[in-house]
Order: C-alpha cells, then structure tokens, then sequence
C-alpha cells in the first residue's frame, strides 16, 4: 500500500518538473537568506565580544551558515534534476544521487528546526555568560594602564551609552567595585584615606557611578557622585529619583536585545524549512513518476507517484532486513551468526531511531 | 554652419538606436537613484532639525528630487522614441512633440549640474544656520520646563554624544551660559550667591560642562567640573589634558559629516548628469538621421546627423525670441504706433 499515491499524466509531469524548478530557484535564494542571516548574527554577537565570557551562542550563527551554504548546493542540485527529469536518457544517471539528496536535505530540514529550538534554549547560558562577563568589565574599568584590559573603560563606556543601561543588574553595582584608579586618588587627602580604610580590602569605594550612566532625559544635568546623600544635591530625593541614571542593568539590556534579534529570525526561518519540506515532496514525487513513466510502455501515458512505495511499518521493516544482510554478508563464523544476528538487530533498531524514507528502486 | 555632422549609414543608424535604447533605461534607473538620493539628504536634515536656524540648504535635497522624478519621464519617452525611430510609418508623429521635449529635458539636466554646484555653494549657508541653531541649543539647554524648549537638553546630550563633539566651537561655549535649572540651584549656599554676584547680569556661570562632553576614550574617570582649576583635581592639568572630554565643536563636527555627505551624494549626481547628457545627445543625433530619411522610398540610405541645424547664437535667438516677443509685446506696440505717428507728423 503505496503512501499519498498520486496519479501524474505526461502534461501533469511536465507542470511539476518547471513547478519544482522555480521551487528550487526559490529555495537557493532562501539558502542565501538564512547565510546571510547567520553572517549579521555572528557579526553582533561578535561586536559585543568582551562582555561575554564564553562563545556557546555562536553555534547559533554558525549552524546557520552552514545550512545556508549547504541548501543553496542542494537546491541547486534539485534544479539540474528538474531539468533532467523529462529526458529518458538523462534521468537514470541521477538514481544515487538522489538517494543522498534526499537524506541530505532531510538533515537541513532537522537542523533549522534545532536551530530554532537552539535560539529560545540557550538563552539561560548567554545570560549567564553575559553576566560574568559585565562583571569582569567593571572590575577591571580603571585598569586602563593594564595590557589587555585597557580597552575595558571604554567598551563599559560605549556600551551603557548605546544600550542606555547601568552596570550587570543594576546602577548599584557600581558602590561594590573600585572603579577609580589609584593613579587619579591623592592619597594624602582625608577623605581618601577615609574611605580606604572603611572596607577590608582597602578599596577605594564611593556610592558614584561613571558619566556613561547619565541619562540624557533626566530634566537636571546629571548627579554622578554621593548619590544616596540626598543632602548633598539640592531638591534631590535618593528613593524617588528616576530619570537621573538609566535604571535598567546591562545584562537585562544586551539579553533582551539578543533575544529579540533570534527571535525575530524565527518565523523566516520556519517559512524557509516549510519551502525546503515541499521541495522533498515535490521531488518525490516527481522521481516516482519519472520512473514510473520510464518503465511503462507507453512513456507518454500516465503513472503514479507516491512517497513511499510500501506503508511505514513495511519500509521500516525492509530497511532493517536490508541491514541485517548487510551485517551478515559481513560475518564468516556461522557459530556467531546468533551474535552477529542479535548485533544486527541492535543497530538495526539504532536505525530506525533515525531512518529517513528511504528511495524505492 | 551646423554644429557636428556626422554620417549615419543604415547600420550605423539601427546600432544607434539599439543603443540609446540601453542607455535610456540605464538612464531611469539613475533618475529613480537620483531621487532616492535626494530624499536620503532630505531625512538627514530633518533628523538634525532643531539645531539649524533655517532650512536655506535644503533646497539641494528638493531639486534632486524634483530632477530625479523629471528624468523618469524624460528617460521614459526617450526609449519610447527610440523604439519608433526605425519605423518610418511611426516616427513622425513624435515630430511636434520633439522640440518642447528637447528643450524640457535640457532645463532638466542644466538643473542636476546646477543641484551639485549648490551642493558645494551652500556650505557657508549651512554653517551659519548651524552656527545659530547650536547657539540657541545650549542657551535654552536648562529650560526643561519651558514648553517648546523641553527637549533641548535631550537633544544636545545626544548630538554631543553621537558626533563626539561639545559646545559649538570648542566647550568653552558651555562656561559662558548659565546651563545649570535655577530649580536646582540653592540659594541660600554661599557659593551660589557667589557666582551669581560675580557676573552682570546674574547668571550662575561654571567652568563646567555636561556629562556629554565626556569622552570614552579617556584612561580616568570623567572630569566635568572646575576644568580650570589645576588644583581641584589630582593628577591634572587643564592645558594638556586632551582626552578627558571632546575638544571638537559640534558646529565642524555637523558640518563635517554634512559636507562629506553631500560631496559623495555630487560626484554620483554628477555622473548621472553625464549618462543623461549622453542620451539626450544621442538622441537628438538619431532624429536628425532619421528626418533626413523621411520622405525617401528607399529607408537604407545614408543620412547626415547633426545637433544644431545652425549655430549655437543663432539656434539660442530662435527658441529666445518667441520669449522675448512675449515680453516685450506692449514695447512693439507702442514703436509701431509711433512709427506710425511719426511719419504722418511732418
């Protein structure tokens, strides 16, 4: 019992063969698209570097490229089969072909949807990433004098200023880090050596924040130093302030940004595993007609196609059999063939777990 | 004396217009990017808005607008023209439609190459309007509560920042105007009574400038605050200290970015001016061949083709002196009334 069987007459052929052409003109342009997507994504992830300690979202912006590259190829390849596909003699030469195309472009299928699943997944380990990263750059903002951390300033700098954001989760982590450098303190001054030996570690801490912290709405220029004092600014209220600094933390800012990027990509994504899908199916079908023309006497008149030539169960049981001689060709000792029977079952079994539809021949 | 002959053999002819045909929607499509580059400059200069005075200079986005959808048309009716050029049944019922469209698409071109001289006249223009417009920005920078001047501290917190520059011409402009709320000042603190004596008309003056003058790049925390004042800071010294905050003014720093702007957006303008040129030339060049060829049973002859039947003085009195006739018809008139008086006087 053939599976979706459809019958296909000579000018039904015909009109498959240049529908799936065009389809996969389509489909190569769609590949293009999502490298191209995979290339801006990779390249903003990559402007934000230094804020993040490991690089596990990449895999993101790179499964995508790959599949990109790798759809264009495969679309490409099903357009030379449509054009071939009318022309008895040419036909037959891409029978093996076409058994890879097709596991080839089912994996492309499987691999957008991972990527997709991969964009909303991984967002606790950008977080997570993000956040140590935000704190080794305020630790390490007054070390401009250090190699290799003197360009952290001004990364902190541009980014609160771009992403309107203070600090890793709020303003606040400022008053925990000394983020004056020693070479700008006079260590002669009171208050100075006042403030040094308040904490254990003999920081130089105060309750400021950097100018990148300002926001430009606030309706009074902007109050940096002894904020919660509120006696040190006239009409100033430490609680009820709120458009003195920008309020939200960095880590919040750049996660919302990232995921709003990915998720943003996901419907094109998913448009373009659903063009790849009919492609399948139209190539499919289109094989199974072709051939089935081919084999009847009249090669003008009418065959079917189908997806699969038996039921499911029946191709899955044919796959497995197919295997199981494989692996006993392969045996000599008949005292194993036990053994070797039950091996072959296991990775038969194995098999199925990822069996894709196989080609009939 | 006609102005370029050339000789048109049949083939030369039909490879003409073949040609012209290319380049004529070669041509459309420089007039539809002509158009998009006027509304591109015509965007930047809104975005900037509050701080220029007037909008003189933004007469160069308008023209390259109006040309742009002019050569459109022009470019249309050229491939069309082109396409009936070797049909002699068809041609000539363009023939009344050829000289107003010659002298239309002429005004036309003459006025993309007059878009880009102005692009480069109006820089004093533009400065000026800056000058006032930034100006008027960090005067009215405290007035947050005044209706209509509300979003000026906005504003040029966010110019300061995006171009990298402060105060107009340099963030000296900042200590001579008062950009510190009088609802923030307190006037009971001695220091404030003091500053505000210390100047004729009562202004709290710092030497001083707002969070965005700060720059990034610097290796210390920003100093905003006493500037002048060596002793005030640790480790500083005010006439060598050149990247605590932006010593660019925003006045050169808009200019700058303007100017660049408007030079790119000319050099493309200018070769576009050269590809219509080009077409209208060759255009003219094929309706003369092809008018010399009306009226011959054998259409495979070859033709002179030239621009101007007569010279360029004499071509310019035929189209002026409808014009000038126009103007000066009550002048006519009136010296043949009195031609007429004259005579019939003695």
């Amino acid at each position: 019992m053939a599976l979706l069987k459809m019958k296909f007459s000579q000018q039904r052929r015909v009109r498959l063969a240049q529908g799936l052409w065009l389809l996969s003109w389509l489909a190569v342009t769609c590949g293009a698209f999502i490298f191209c997507l995979g290339v801006y994504i990779k390249i903003e992830l990559l402007r934000r570097d230094e804020v993040m300690e490991n690089t596990e979202i990449h895999v993101v912006p790179n499964l995508l490229m790959m599949v990109g590259l790798a759809s264009i190829g495969a679309n490409w390849v099903a357009s030379r089969v449509c054009q071939d596909s009318l022309d008895p003699s040419r036909f037959p030469r891409w029978n093996v072909i076409l058994l890879v195309w097709f596991a080839v472009a089912t994996l492309l299928c499987c691999l957008l949807l991972a990527v997709v699943v991969l964009s909303y997944a991984l967002q606790g380990r950008l977080e997570e990433s993000l956040k140590v990263g935000l704190r080794n750059g305020i630790r390490f903002y007054k070390d401009t004098d250090v190699p290799g951390r003197c360009f952290q300033k001004e990364t902190i700098d541009r980014l609160q200023m771009e992403f309107r954001c203070c600090g890793n989760n709020n303003f606040k982590d400022w008053f925990e880090v000394q983020w004056v450098s020693n070479r700008y303190l006079d260590f002669t001054s009171q208050e100075v050596k006042d403030r040094i030996r308040s904490n254990v570690d003999g920081r130089y801490l105060l309750d400021g924040v950097p100018f990148s912290c300002c926001n430009p709405v606030s309706p009074r220029p902007c109050l940096q130093y002894q904020l919660t004092d509120s006696r040190a600014h006239y009409n100033y209220e430490y609680q009820s302030e709120e458009l003195n600094l920008y309020s939200r933390g960095c880590r919040q800012a750049l996660t919302d940004y990232y995921m709003g990027l990915m998720n943003s990509t996901g419907p094109g994504v998913l448009s373009v595993i659903l063009i790849q899908v009919s492609v399948i199916l139209s190539m499919r079908y289109l094989q199974t007609a072709v051939e089935g023309a081919m084999a009847l006497e009249a090669p003008e008149g009418e065959s079917e196609g189908y997806i699969l030539e038996k039921g499911v169960k029946e191709t899955y049981a044919d796959i497995r059999e197919k295997v199981n001689n494989l692996l006993k060709f392969g045996q000599v000792d008949p005292a194993s063939e036990d053994a070797g029977a039950e091996e072959g079952e296991k990775a038969a079994e194995a098999m199925e777990k990822a069996a894709t539809p196989p080609p009939a021949s | 004396m006609v102005v370029m002959k050339m000789k048109f053999p049949f083939e030369k002819r039909v490879k003409l217009a073949q040609g012209l045909w290319l380049l004529s929607w070669c041509a459309t499509v420089a007039g539809a990017t002509t158009f998009t580059l006027g509304c591109l400059l015509k965007t930047e200069l809104r975005r900037r808005a509050e701080v220029m005075d007037n909008s003189d200079v933004h007469i160069v986005p308008n023209t390259l607008m109006i040309v742009g959808l002019a050569s459109l048309g022009i470019n249309y009716f050229a491939s069309k023209i082109c396409q009936d050029a070797l049909d002699a049944g068809r041609f000539p019922r363009w023939k009344n439609f050829l000289k107003p469209y010659f002298a239309v698409s002429s005004f036309f071109t003459v006025l993309m190459l007059l878009a880009v001289i102005m692009s480069y006249a109006m820089k004093g223009s533009l400065e000026s309007s800056l000058k006032a417009g930034l100006r008027n920005g960090i005067r009215f920078y405290k007035d947050t509560d005044t209706p209509g001047r509300c979003f000026q501290k906005q504003n040029i917190d966010r110019l300061q920042m995006e171009f990298q520059c402060c105060g107009n011409n340099d963030f000296r402009d900042w200590f001579e105007v008062q950009w510190i709320s009088n609802r923030y000042l307190d006037f009971s603190s001695k220091e404030v009574k003091d500053r505000i004596k210390s100047n004729v008309d009562g202004r709290y003056l710092v030497d001083g400038v707002p969070f965005s003058c700060c720059n990034p790049s610097s290796p210390r925390p920003c100093i905003q605050n006493r500037l002048t004042n060596n002793s005030a800071h640790y480790n500083y010294d005010y006439q060598t200290e050149e990247l605590n905050i932006y010593l660019r003014g925003c006045r050169e720093a808009l200019l700058n970015y303007y100017m660049g702007l408007m030079n790119t957006i000319g050099a493309g303008v200018l070769s576009i001016f050269l590809l219509q040129g080009s077409v209208l030339v060759s255009l003219r060049f094929l309706q003369t061949a092809m008018e010399a060829v009306a009226g011959n049973e054998n259409t495979e002859i070859e033709t002179e083709g030239y621009l101007l039947e007569k010279g360029v003085k004499e071509t310019a009195m035929e189209y002026l002196n409808p014009v000038l006739t126009f103007l000066l018809l009550k002048n006519q008139v009136q010296e043949g009334t009195s031609d007429e008086a004259a005579p019939a006087a003695p």
